[in-house]
């Protein structure tokens, strides 16, 4: 193949940028290893999410009630738009671990042993499905026999309404309803204390007394069929045996935290990339355009012989093309060798049978487009600039730049400043666009690092809200059924109790117009000292004695405001419909929750003092025995100790965020080092002439580097506070960015994010000054007066 | 204001006419006349030498015959084709089909061989000469493959005529070309010139500062503050070493 003589002019002019255009690269490489990244596990979660619920027949609509004959699931199954209906008994107890003293609660799924579940069917990983006739075998959910090195053959303890059972573990399984298992009520999973079981569905019936009937019943739609329509239906049916509101697969809860994540991903690798793809296109920007305006004789030649505008057009744009080729090729290999990295993080984080990374090829594509995309942005003004060069001008060697005398000399500080100084401020002031040109690209730099570390702010003021301002409880205690104020003191006098709480909480759905939501109302003595209700900037709210207090995003879900009345259907008991005004709203960073006053909310439902939880405060030294203790009482069904909650927190999700984050950090330092690499190399050849002549003048290497990387030094000084604002500002944008209702993550950027911002730049500055010096030692003094400029 | 004598009587048709040329350069407050009313034409074959001193307009005349640029008011013809009414892409596809350049300062590009500057040129033509003829003709068949920084500037000078005439140009504008050389290399470049006007009957146009180059052309024009101040034909026309410096 011949080569073009423009194309090996190309091919020598990239070779002597060759270390502007690697940094460039490496820029665009990170902004594309961020984009395949992030959509390629997306793509891998999701494509392994579709298959696994059509292969274990996820349903469409899940509906908990109290307790249904029979025949409500024929009518149930006769419904238009219904396709399959199911019908099981689901029951949460507690867990006796001989290992942990720490109780732990395991929800009870009865199956039609030998069948399979007809929906929401298990897929085993190890062992056997439970066999006819041992009416204790059981199947247990992976995560929690991984987390309590759980194996068939081993045997678990629960408390089945009210006697301790062995369970018989036969295998290990996973299930689409519980990719993600998460105890009802709780935020945050933990795997080591929330186990499923799927055991014989006569056995659990005839041990909560649901003989010939059930609790829980899933189905699935038929094509076409309107899911709204088939809930309506469904909750009239079931409201007669206490149903507790039916859910479309949007809002069951594995399939919500899972969606969340799976938005999560798509928008973070959306977004992120396009920052870290503008800030290439900008340094292909400063470098072409640099380009462009060094070769202005040549372009002019290349005219002069014949060339068109549209070669010489497409001449340049080609030179920033190859760059973006190789960011999109690296990034594209680091991209897919990280997203198989991320994606063996999520198995550990969601339970699939198999999650095998995909890589799909749109997904490589659209890296490889946007990184051409940012080259071919990148390119624009450059070739703008050459394509409107005119020849017979460009002929004549460039006039010589204006020069005037800096702000601070004209201030009359010239006399304190020395030469060397006075040319470093002259140069800054000859070109302020250039020299701003500069500053906002490592402004732009600093602010990338504190959008990729600031999240760690973030999650810390987030836990410290969550489980120390707001959780002052050691401990929180769900009841079976909801008792009277007679188990708070049987409670209280448990050994360890320093203090407890009652807490009465209630299912119901809040309406308002078309909005609705369903969320446990919580009610809650009027100013609470253990799980208190707490404002993020207003503090600690007292409770007012009638009326809901929303958290912010549940009233923006609903779209009301204080003053305002919502319904409120209480999915419970006698489940009676109040209009109840909307008393105050709180903000609140992590999910959607209504709070009452105990006393208005017992009132609203009609009962007396009664409750569904206690919050305690535990001696730490009596902590064991009290565990052991609530084990064993019967009227107990869950345990949740916050201790655990921080662990698991910490364990998990905080996990996931330090990967992603440690990849932002290396990518933003990546791009600190392009920026302030290319910033220092254009001042360079922009320079090296006057240095020269400098040089030949005979000023030592010493101060001709210090004229250099003075104005190097200028220009950090000066990004360095625009950057940290800049990046507040950004961060600022992430954060609203972020806003869903599982979390809202708290505007915080600690000094020591900024500072480590800024440490990078300096260290980042300090390289490439290294650099930039070695090549003014090497500068070849002949060489470079030779050639006209 | 003297009306430059016209050639009606020309051996050979007119290859450029100009009438009236002005050229203006703005720059700011500051107005620039480079050229105050130029009429000129070129016949077929003709080796012209454009003089003057600094200043009087001579590259800017010489610019916009070859379509790098347009006056201010008056016209230009090439055979018959309006050059001041083209556009832009037609005045790109008059100089790559038609005119070959040697600039003051070479222009040569700095990334690109000796060979590969002429072949900048052949690439984009039809029927050129191969870049090592046309090197062959400057006398630089032993320095192919060097860069220009490897090269003296009298070579610098010979790579520029040798890409400008690889494309067998119809016309040949050369501003300078021995500006920076010395006596005998200054020969070498203007008898490569020469040889292009002679043998492929060429139409040339040659500025210079040296009157005695003036010696070698067919007719001399001499320019003076944007106005044509004589335009005189040689009854001898010498060869380049013949010449008295
Ligand atoms: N692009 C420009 N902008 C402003 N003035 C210009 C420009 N080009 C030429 N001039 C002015 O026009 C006048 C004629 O310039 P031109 O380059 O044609 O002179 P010249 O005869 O070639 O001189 P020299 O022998 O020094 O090359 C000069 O005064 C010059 O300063
Ligand atoms: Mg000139």
């Amino acid at each position: 193949m011949v080569i073009r003589p423009l194309d090996r002019k190309l091919l020598r002019d990239l070779w002597t940028l060759k270390g502007q255009a690697f940094a460039i690269s490496l820029v665009i490489s990170a902004g594309v290893a961020m984009f395949i990244m992030y959509l390629s596990t997306f793509h891998s979660l999701r494509l392994t999410q579709e298959t696994y619920y059509e292969r274990y027949r996820f349903g469409h609509v899940f509906a908990a009630l109290t307790r249904a004959p029979m025949n409500v699931l024929e009518r149930a199954a006769d419904l238009p738009g219904v396709a399959r209906v199911e019908a099981r008994v689901v029951v949460d107890v507690t867990l006796d671990v001989p290992d942990l003293t720490e109780p732990a609660s395991g929800r009870l799924i009865g199956i039609d042993v030998p069948a399979r579940p007809m929906l929401n069917d298990v897929f085993i990983r190890r062992g056997r499905f439970p066999a006819l006739g041992h009416p204790d075998e059981v199947l247990v959910s992976e995560g929690f026999a991984l987390a309590r090195d759980l194996h068939p053959g081993d045997s678990i303890g629960a408390m089945i309404n009210g006697r301790r059972r062995e369970l018989s573990i036969v295998g290990i399984a996973l299930s689409p309803e519980y990719i993600y298992s998460i105890r009802p009520g709780e935020l945050i999973p933990d795997d080591s204390r929330f186990g499923i079981f799927w055991m014989h569905g006569r056995g659990l019936a005839a041990a909560f007394n649901m003989e010939g009937g059930f609790n829980h019943l899933s189905l699935t739609l038929l094509p076409g069929a309107s899911e709204p329509d088939v809930i309506a239906r469904l909750d009239r049916l079931l409201a007669p045996s206490g149903g507790l509101g039916a859910l479309p697969r949007s809002l069951q809860t594995s399939h919500w935290y899972l969606d969340n994540e799976l938005a999560q991903l798509q928008s973070v690798g959306l977004v992120l990339p396009i920052v870290f793809l503008l800030v290439a296109a900008f340094l292909l920007n400063v470098v072409l355009t640099r380009i462009v305006s060094v070769q202005r004789e040549q372009i002019a030649a290349l005219k002069a012989l014949g060339y068109t505008n549209r070669e010489l057009a497409w001449h340049y744009t080609k030179l920033s093309l190859l760059i973006g080729a190789a960011g999109g090729v690296l990034g594209t290999v680091f991209g897919a060798w990280m997203g198989s990295g991320m994606t063996a993080i999520y198995n550990d984080f969601f339970r699939f049978p198999i999650l095998t990374y995909n890589l799909p090829a749109n997904v490589v594509f659209g890296g490889v487009a946007v990184s051409f995309a940012a080259a071919t942005l990148g390119a624009l003004n450059a070739v703008r600039r050459a394509a409107a060069l005119p020849p017979a001008e460009a002929m004549r060697p460039e006039p010589p730049a204006r020069y005037r005398h800096s702000l601070l000399e004209r201030a009359g500080l010239a006399h304190y400043l020395s030469p060397p100084v006075r040319m470093i401020l002259r140069n800054v002031g000859r070109q302020p666009a250039r020299a701003a040109t500069a500053v906002a690209g490592v402004a732009a730099s600093i602010s990338m690092l504190i959008l990729g570390t600031f999240f760690l702010d973030s999650i810390g003021v987030l836990l410290d809200q969550q489980f120390f301002v707001i959780q002052r409880q050691d401990v929180t205690v769900n009841f079976v059924l909801p008792a009277s104020a007679r188990s708070l003191h049987e409670v209280r006098r448990l050994p360890g109790v320093i203090g407890a709480e009652p807490l009465r909480a209630v299912p119901a759905r809040l309406r308002s117009a078309q909005r609705s939501r369903i969320v446990s109302v919580q009610g809650l003595v009027a100013e609470p000292e253990l799980n208190r209700v707490v404002d993020v900037t207003g503090g600690a709210v007292r409770l007012p004695p009638g009326g809901l207090v929303l958290s912010l995003k549940l009233a923006e879900v609903l779209a009301v405001g204080v003053g305002e009345v919502v319904t409120m259907e209480v999915l419970d008991g006698r489940r009676p419909v109040r209009e109840v005004p909307v008393a105050g709203i709180v903000e609140e960073y992590m999910g959607t929750s209504a709070y009452m006053e105990i006393g208005a909310l017992r009132r609203l439902l009609g009962e007396g003092d009664s409750l569904s939880g206690a919050f305690l405060r535990v001696d730490p030294a009596e902590a064991d025995v009290l565990y052991q203790r609530l084990k064993g009482i019967p009227f107990v069904a869950g345990v949740s100790l916050k201790r655990s909650a921080v662990e698991s927190f910490q364990r998990t999700i905080a996990e996931t965020f330090y990967v992603m984050i440690f990849f932002n950090l290396l990518f933003s330092s990546v791009i600190s080092f392009g920026v302030v690499y290319n910033a220092a190399r254009i001042s360079l050849s922009e320079r090296s002439r006057e240095l020269a002549s400098l040089r030949v003048l005979g000023f030592t290497r010493g101060e001709i580097s210090l004229i250099l990387l003075g104005e190097l030094a200028v220009v950090v000084v000066l990004a360095i506070p625009i950057g940290l604002l800049l990046g507040y500002i950004f961060a600022g944008a992430l954060v609203a960015a972020f806003n869903t209702e599982l979390y809202r993550f708290p505007l915080v950027v600690t000094p020591r994010t900024y500072a480590y911002a800024a440490t990078v730049v300096l260290i980042a500055a300090s390289l490439s000054g290294l650099a930039v010096r070695r090549r003014l030692d090497r500068l070849d003094l002949v060489a470079v007066l030779k050639t006209r400029e | 204001m003297s009306s430059p004598p016209s050639a009606p009587s020309a051996p050979k048709p007119s290859v450029f006419a100009a009438r009236d040329l002005t050229k203006v350069y703005r720059m700011g407050e500051v107005e620039v006349q480079a050229l105050r009313g130029v009429s000129l034409d070129l016949h077929e074959s003709e080796f012209l030498v454009l003089l003057g001193p600094s200043g009087s307009g001579k590259s800017t005349l010489l610019n916009i015959l070859g379509g790098l640029d347009v006056p201010t008011a008056g016209t230009v013809t090439y055979r018959g084709q309006n050059l001041t009414s083209a556009d832009e892409r037609a005045l790109t596809m008059y100089r790559r089909r038609h005119v070959g350049f040697v600039f003051q300062f070479y222009n040569l590009i700095p990334s690109l061989t000796a060979r590969e500057n002429v072949a900048l040129v052949t690439d984009i033509v039809e029927r050129p000469m191969r870049p090592e003829e046309a090197l062959e003709l400057v006398n630089l068949a032993h320095r192919l493959d060097h860069f220009p920084s490897q090269l003296s500037g009298g070579e610098q000078q010979r790579v520029a005529i040798a890409r400008a005439v690889a494309k067998r140009p119809d016309v040949l504008l050369c501003d300078e070309p021995t500006g920076a050389l010395d006596i005998a290399t200054g020969v070498l470049v203007l008898q490569a010139i020469d040889q292009v006007n002679r043998e492929l009957g060429t139409t040339t146009a040659v500025i210079t500062h040296n009157a005695a180059v003036s010696g070698m052309a067919d007719r001399v024009v001499t320019l003076s503050d944007g106005r044509i101040a004589s335009d005189r034909r040689n009854s001898v026309k010498l060869s380049p070493a013949e010449l008295q410096w």
